[in-house]
């Protein structure tokens, strides 16, 4: 779906792509990346907009630089910002963008309908959409991108801006949009753990490099974080600590959740495997405790970067150690 | 049978509407391409230079306009036809001058809408993540505005000579001043179109498109037509009338005076003649090209 080889973008002051080669095939895959790590910077270049300083793309087989009309005719772009006028309704808006990426009148309205159906809305898409609510503008955003049924579709930071219940809600379109629609995905987002859940791919860039670039499944193996809550007794006032002292009497290496939302009332500890699960489970109901939670936790991106870390230093170390 | 049916059809009903999930369908229709593309945003350009397509309250101004602008035209062929006068009180030529107020109104309110409304709300990057180029958007919008004003403008003419071939004047002079005014205005609205874009695309705010516009246009006549004022007294009429060159209404009377017949409204009527009118006609038609040139380099910088 996409190509790149060693992909520069150069500004006067800042590189914001370096030297980036990836290949993305067909699928959900997301882009992570701190703000400012590059990713809309490629996206641009992948629409043919932005010329690269140096290296080549290449997106459905077709060359960035010279088949850029070609390229935006089969793809769809949802940007990162606000981008809808609030005078007009979302019919009238995104039948307007039908047309613009080629589709005659009739056509254009009936794929308005069915897009407008199929990112979820119904009654309100013949009001101007300057009264709508956040979650409804990310869906029409999301349509004007879809509406010419384009081969592959760039999704600029998607969830921003929604409630927990509009994120889920957002992703769940984004899987189906691959699943159900058969469009290709590239999203892209500051945060891996919702795009855990909703690529088959990641990749991960920083600074303009390319950090990581693996399937979902890799990552998820890595996520080997227990958070683990319990309540209180009056056998024992603090749950906790009675927890915490039983599982060290049992070996288990755990943590204070500190920095955590409720911390001191969260236990982290690493899962071996599944036994770990078992262990925690039998642990609690012999203490008579109740369990609140117990989950894996959601990797932030930095995790990402300290891994990334740790993997050079041992990478170093080990040079090291051959060289002496 | 007829009441059989008469029952069946309610029992049906709820079932027709009842919305079936059909799943999505892909589009293996023909994709027209950059320049249907283009063409859709110069029509819908243009309905929106008149507020079809847009709210009531954005159609009332532009409507007033247009009414305001061919209401004169209207009396002025009643007044024709009931006085049998031999010739309109007013040439086909000099009716946008003499209205120019109106028309630096329509382009003041006109062109910001087209183009600060994209700039300000960013739908901009959506147009051009579509298969147009700068280019193609800056020519939609340009000659949207163009014809805009060029309906504007042609209107009343149009009422003046259906109005005077009424009236049974003469059709040979009507028909050539009626041409000779619709060069005048098309030219006109080139150019009023031209500078309008190329303000309003600077500023995202509506507001300061539409001071900023009727700031030029106002501030570059008042300023020339007082200095041919001046020069006129002072017998200097040369340097008067290469002053007509800097604002954009006196450039169109003079393109008009040397080459379309028009009585010129320059002090003492006199216009350039065929010799410095070809230097209007350049100024007007570099002027038209430089705003395009401005424009296709300011919506590169905007780009995504």
């Amino acid at each position: 779906m996409i190509a790149t080889e060693s992909l520069s973008k150069r500004f006067p002051r800042v590189t914001a792509l370096d030297r980036l080669s990836v290949d993305v095939g067909p699928g959900v895959t997301g882009l992570v990346g701190a703000n400012g790590a590059g990713k809309s910077t490629l996206i641009k270049i992948l629409l043919g907009l932005s010329p690269a300083t140096e290296g080549r793309a290449e997106v459905l087989g077709l060359d960035v630089v010279t088949k850029g009309p070609a390229i935006r005719e089969r793809v769809g772009y949802m940007p990162e910002h606000d981008c809808l006028p609030p005078d007009v309704s979302a019919t009238e808006f995104v039948v307007h963008m039908a047309r613009m990426s080629g589709l005659p009148p009739t056509a254009a309205r009936e794929r308005t309908a069915d897009t407008l159906r199929h990112v979820g809305l119904y009654e309100e898409r013949y009001r101007p959409i300057g009264g709508y609510s956040t979650g409804m503008k990310q869906r029409v955003k999301l349509a004007q991108a879809l509406v010419h049924d384009p081969q592959l579709v760039f999704l600029d930071e998607p969830t921003n801006g929604l409630d927990p219940v509009g994120r889920d809600e957002m992703l769940g379109l984004i899987r189906r949009i691959h699943t159900d629609f058969g469009i290709s995905v590239l999203v892209t987002s500051h945060l891996l753990g919702e795009l855990e859940r909703t690529c088959d791919h990641v990749v991960v860039i920083d600074g303009g490099k390319l950090l990581r670039s693996s399937s979902t499944t890799d990552f998820t193996q890595k996520t080997t974080t227990l958070a683990i809550e319990v309540t209180d007794t009056d056998e024992h006032p603090d749950g906790t600590r009675a927890v915490r002292e039983a599982l060290q009497a049992r070996g288990v290496a755990v943590e204070d959740g500190s920095g955590l939302p409720g911390a001191g009332h969260v236990l982290l500890l690493t899962a071996q495997g599944e036994e770990t699960y078992d262990l925690v489970r039998d642990l609690i109901a012999d203490l008579g405790l109740g369990l609140v939670r117990m989950e894996q936790r959601r990797h932030h991106i930095s995790e990402v970067f300290t891994d990334h870390d740790e993997q050079r230093d041992e990478q170093r170390k080990e040079a090291v150690g051959h060289g002496s | 049978m007829a009441a059989e049916q008469s029952v069946q059809t309610p029992a049906t009903a709820p079932g027709d509407t009842r919305i079936h999930n059909i799943g999505y369908r892909s589009y293996d229709g023909p994709r027209l391409g950059r320049g249907y593309a283009r063409l859709s945003l110069y029509s819908q350009s243009l309905r929106g230079s008149y507020g079809l397509g847009r709210s009531v309250k954005s159609k009332v101004l532009p409507m007033l306009l247009f009414v305001v602008m061919c209401v004169p035209a209207a009396i002025m062929v009643a007044v024709a036809v009931a006085t049998k006068a031999n010739d309109l009180p007013v040439d086909y030529t000099r009716y946008a001058i003499v209205m120019q107020a109106v028309i630096s109104l329509y382009v003041a309110s006109q062109a910001p809408t087209s183009v600060s409304r994209d700039l300000r709300f960013k739908t901009v990057p959506l147009y051009f993540s579509r298969p147009i180029e700068t280019a193609d958007y800056v020519r939609a919008k340009f000659a949207a505005l163009a014809s805009a004003l060029f309906i504007l403008t042609a209107a009343p003419l149009l009422v003046l000579y259906v109005g005077a071939l009424l009236a049974k004047l003469d059709f040979t002079d009507q028909t050539k001043g009626f041409a000779q005014g619709l060069v005048s205005v098309a030219l006109l609205s080139l150019l009023f179109a031209g500078i309008g874009l190329v303000i309003a695309s600077v500023t995202p705010r509506r507001g300061f498109g539409i001071a900023a516009v009727i700031a030029v246009l106002t501030i570059s006549y008042g300023a020339v037509s007082t200095l041919q004022a001046i020069a006129d007294v002072q017998g200097s009429g040369d340097a008067g009338i290469w002053i007509g060159l800097f604002s954009p209404i006196t450039l169109i009377d003079g393109v008009q005076s040397a080459f379309l017949g028009a009585s010129s409204a320059f002090p003492g009527g006199v216009g350039p003649d065929q010799g410095e009118g070809v230097v209007f006609v350049v100024f007007t038609l570099g002027l038209i090209a430089a705003c395009y040139g401005l424009l296709v380099r300011r919506y590169k910088k905007v780009g995504l």
